[in-house]
């Protein structure tokens, strides 16, 4: 599977009135590539969520340019994405049968009738949605999102309504998806562990800007803990350090070699990696070369709004 | 759904600190050594790992590329992955009823007998296998490979 999903270049969108808005995404570029399961992580606020309402075509940026399987405009692929919002928007006073005919109509010549049967599982057919619990309505939006047999698939907080054993099922769920048809899919959430082992390509958001993006493996490879006596840590890339009386312990992006005579070196883990960024705001991006948008590779500018 | 079910299952610890892809490996490796894979099994698909433990299918694939590099399986276009060899010096040395086996057994129950604790003896067997096995380097644990993400 080649190709991009989603390529953006200095992406913006401020909410609330000019000047006092709240700048929710600020040139934010990033790029990727089709065809992986992406975690979607940072704190709350990060911009997790404008991002993929951005990329599902619900609104429009304040700046910069996007690309969404490969359309400046993202609604007018809206039948190849499935978005799943955080809040599960269902119509409340359907039954959860009417729902999946709902699917099957507004979704001619792509439903998969099978799939969104399977996943809705034992929900009540009768119920009304109003009637059913967080998870039973997240099982239901997840039935309708995979009954489309979208291309590319959106999940904000996916995983948040439901029960250990449910979430367990619905991954692996999602993971055969994209095995057989090489789905993208996007997962956001603020709980890394959630995602983690799921996911193999990883966007970390923080102050509206994407600060590590790429490969999970790779983002993980080009880091090192260093622990040693206090001394100089260049050409080394320091993340974060910590001296407690003369022993240095420091994260750091590796420039070259590590000095393993001079370093006790480990690798750290992706949460590790993502707490020590959350707490050095300076540190700069590091975006692997699959990540990086191609210059030029956008045409259509978005005029600023 | 495969017509012919796959020989074994694999489970996966997000806790261990071992690579998901190793775990995979390790445990296919010991069914191949147990005995319980053998030559022609063939091992499940991505689509049916990734169902059954939720975690991401080219971490699947990754591990079954390991395996294939080490001669131990081979994928067939269109039917699956298929174990090629078997595992371990002699094949019938780990069978419920082999000598060494055997051996081993009485070896445990003694050191139960004198009062080691599990952990007792897992440490002691763990220092006789590193001194016994130190000069002829056996099997290294397989680093993981850049690139080796692509689809």
């Amino acid at each position: 599977m080649t190709g991009v999903a989603i390529e953006a270049h200095g992406l913006g969108k401020t909410y609330g009135r000019r000047g006092g808005g709240h700048r929710a995404l600020h040139d934010c570029s990033f790029r990727l590539p089709a065809g992986r399961v992406c975690a979607l992580v940072g704190p709350n606020g990060a911009g997790k969520s404008t991002l993929l309402n951005l990329a599902a075509g619900l609104d429009r940026p304040g700046a910069g340019s996007l690309a969404v399987l490969g359309s400046t405009e993202p609604a007018a692929v809206r039948d190849r994405i499935a978005y799943v919002a955080q809040d599960k928007p269902l119509y409340p006073q359907l039954t959860v049968a009417d729902t999946l005919w709902a699917g099957a109509e507004l979704n001619p010549g792509r439903w998969d009738r099978t799939t969104a049967d399977r996943i809705a599982g034992t929900l009540p057919r009768a119920a009304r949605v109003r009637t059913l619990s967080g998870g039973q309505r997240t099982r239901l939006a997840l039935a309708l999102a995979l009954g489309k047999r979208p291309e590319l698939m959106l999940l904000d907080e996916p995983m948040a309504d439901l029960d250990p054993l449910a979430r367990h099922e619905l991954m692996g769920v999602l993971m055969a998806e994209t095995a057989e048809h090489g789905t993208t899919i996007v997962m956001s959430s603020h709980i890394l562990t959630e995602l983690e082992g799921a996911c193999d390509y990883l966007l970390f958001v923080d102050g509206g800007r994407v600060r590590l993006g790429g490969e999970a493996d790779d983002i993980v490879d080009a880091h090192a803990l260093l622990t040693g006596q206090a001394r100089d840590l260049a050409p080394h890339t320091v993340v974060e350090s910590r001296t407690t009386g003369r022993q240095l312990t420091a994260l750091v992006r590796k420039e070259g070699p590590v000095d393993t005579a001079a370093w006790a070196v480990t690798q750290p883990s992706l949460e590790e990696l993502l707490l020590a960024h959350l707490r050095s705001p300076e540190a700069p991006p590091l975006l692997t070369p699959s990540a990086s948008p191609v210059p030029g590779a956008v045409r259509e500018e978005v005029a600023s709004a | 759904m495969a017509a012919e079910s796959a020989a074994v299952e694999f489970r996966i610890d997000r806790r261990s600190g071992v690579a998901t892809y190793l775990q995979i490996v390790q445990q296919t490796k010991q069914a191949l050594r147990l005995g319980v894979l053998e030559p022609g099994d063939r091992l499940p698909t991505a689509r049916e790992v990734v169902a059954a433990t939720a975690i991401n299918p080219n971490t699947v694939l990754k591990a079954y590329r390991e395996l294939e590099r080490e001669g131990l399986v081979e994928a067939r276009r269109g039917l699956g992955t298929f174990v090629r060899r078997t595992l371990g010096g002699a094949p019938d040395a780990t069978a419920a009823d082999a000598p060494l086996r055997t051996e081993l057994a009485d070896w445990a129950r003694r050191a139960r007998a004198a009062g080691l604790e599990k952990d007792d003896v897992g440490a002691l067997f763990t220092a006789v296998l590193d001194s016994t096995y130190s000069t002829n380097g056996t099997e290294s644990a397989g680093r993981s490979h850049k690139g080796d993400q692509e689809r």
